[in-house]
């Protein structure tokens, strides 16, 4: 650790304003970047909390049970329903969407872009986080290349990167499109306030109501990607900035490249925040 | 903390980035093994224990190779990780409490 610093340190603002470096040279701008980073995972704590509370606190579906329906024929075809003890349930694993119990991801997240109608579980969100991992690995490459002053790799993985966010963003934006406009066949009934079935299909998702289950499963579908989807578009416009600095040579000049990393962390963090949301969201 | 005063007027060393694919490939085939137990096993407790530790794995992975938290000063590291420990009890009780809600609603 440097005691005193040099004109040429101060300059570049590795010292501190005391004229030292605490934290073992941790400099300035990085460390906020780390607490800023902190009360961010706060936030996002608060969601996943929120989300773990509300869905332990409604029956999960089970593929063990039968589920007793209230009207067959409109969205439970008639073939998967039974009659047991004088009442109509349907037959063991034939799963259905109801506002009763909290969906499985598996039957929620099975579209895939360009092929309309097949039962892809999980395949998409499994695209989209490979390439939320990509892009990750290509700015952790961007921070390499910076450490040694290599400007046109810098480019080249910064560009990359900001790539890589797009289309996560693209994928996302697809996501939701399906998730709002729903399935063919729609799928849970629709319910009055007292709880009285009305017989009408629901198709598609949003704050009031969805097709898939209870009310706060698409709400916090919603808050929770739209949240972390914010953070990518803003993760992008920041790399896009710093790609342009790399571009004119600011980082060059100062002969320092601690920006690129820096807003490396950041985009570290969202894919990070991205693994927490996959496992709660789509896997458990 | 020494490189800093390396100067780009010599040649540019050679890229190191053996360790970054290594954590990539460990995060891919981690990813993967959560997709083959999602399908292969059925909803339960222990699976859902499973997910989170692989999580966990996979954080760990993250934020000391990808951002270089293992590299840093202790005291960095800590005031990082000892909060989040916090966090992480936090999510764990309130889905203890979403339960009982559950049960007591019934």
């Amino acid at each position: 650790m440097a005691t005193v610093a040099t004109a040429d340190e101060k300059k570049k603002g590795i010292d501190w304003g005391g004229g030292n470096r605490p934290l073992g040279g941790v400099r300035y701008g990085k460390l906020m970047m780390w607490f800023f980073l902190l009360s961010d995972a706060f936030t996002f704590s608060a969601l996943l909390i929120s989300y773990g509370m509300i869905r332990y606190s409604h029956e999960g579906y089970s593929y063990e049970k039968t589920y007793q329906v209230e009207q067959y024929g409109l969205n439970v075809p008639t073939a998967h329903v039974v009659m047991e003890n004088g009442v109509a349930v349907t037959k063991k694993g034939e799963f259905y969407f109801s506002q009763k119990y909290w969906p499985v991801p598996e039957k929620v997240f099975e579209a895939v872009p360009f092929l309309h109608g097949k039962s892809l579980p999980l395949v998409f969100v499994g695209i989209m986080t490979f390439i939320l991992i990509m892009s990750s690995v290509t700015m952790v490459l961007a921070v390499e290349a910076g450490h040694r002053r290599d400007q046109r790799d810098v480019e080249k993985w910064m560009l990359w990167t900001i790539l890589g966010g797009i289309v996560f963003l693209g994928s996302q934006a697809w996501e939701w499109t399906h998730f709002i406009v729903g399935t063919d066949g729609g799928g849970a009934l629709r319910t009055s306030g007292d709880g009285r079935n009305l017989g009408e299909v629901i198709y598609g998702a949003g704050l009031s109501e969805n097709q898939y289950g209870p009310t706060t499963f698409a709400n916090l579908f919603f808050f929770i990607t739209g949240f972390h989807g914010t953070h990518v578009l803003s993760g992008v416009i920041i790399n896009i900035i710093i790609f342009y600095n790399t571009v004119m040579g600011i980082y060059a000049r100062k002969n320092d490249y601690e920006m690129v990393e820096k807003v490396g962390l950041y985009w570290h963090f969202v894919d990070l925040v991205w693994v927490f949301v996959f496992t709660f969201f789509y896997l458990v | 903390m020494s490189n800093i005063h390396e100067t780009s007027t010599g040649e540019i060393p050679k890229a190191k980035t053996k360790q970054i694919w290594k954590v990539f490939w460990i995060l891919l085939g981690l990813t993967a093994l959560e997709f083959v137990i999602a399908f292969v096993f059925p909803p339960s407790m222990w699976r859902v224990g499973v997910f989170v530790f692989l999580t966990i794995v996979k954080a760990f992975y993250i934020v000391a190779d990808f951002m270089h938290l293992g590299h840093e000063v202790k005291f960095l590291v800590w005031s990082i990780i000892l909060p989040m420990i916090f966090v992480a009890w936090f999510i764990l009780a309130m889905m203890v409490e979403g339960d009982s809600v559950f049960t007591l609603r019934l």
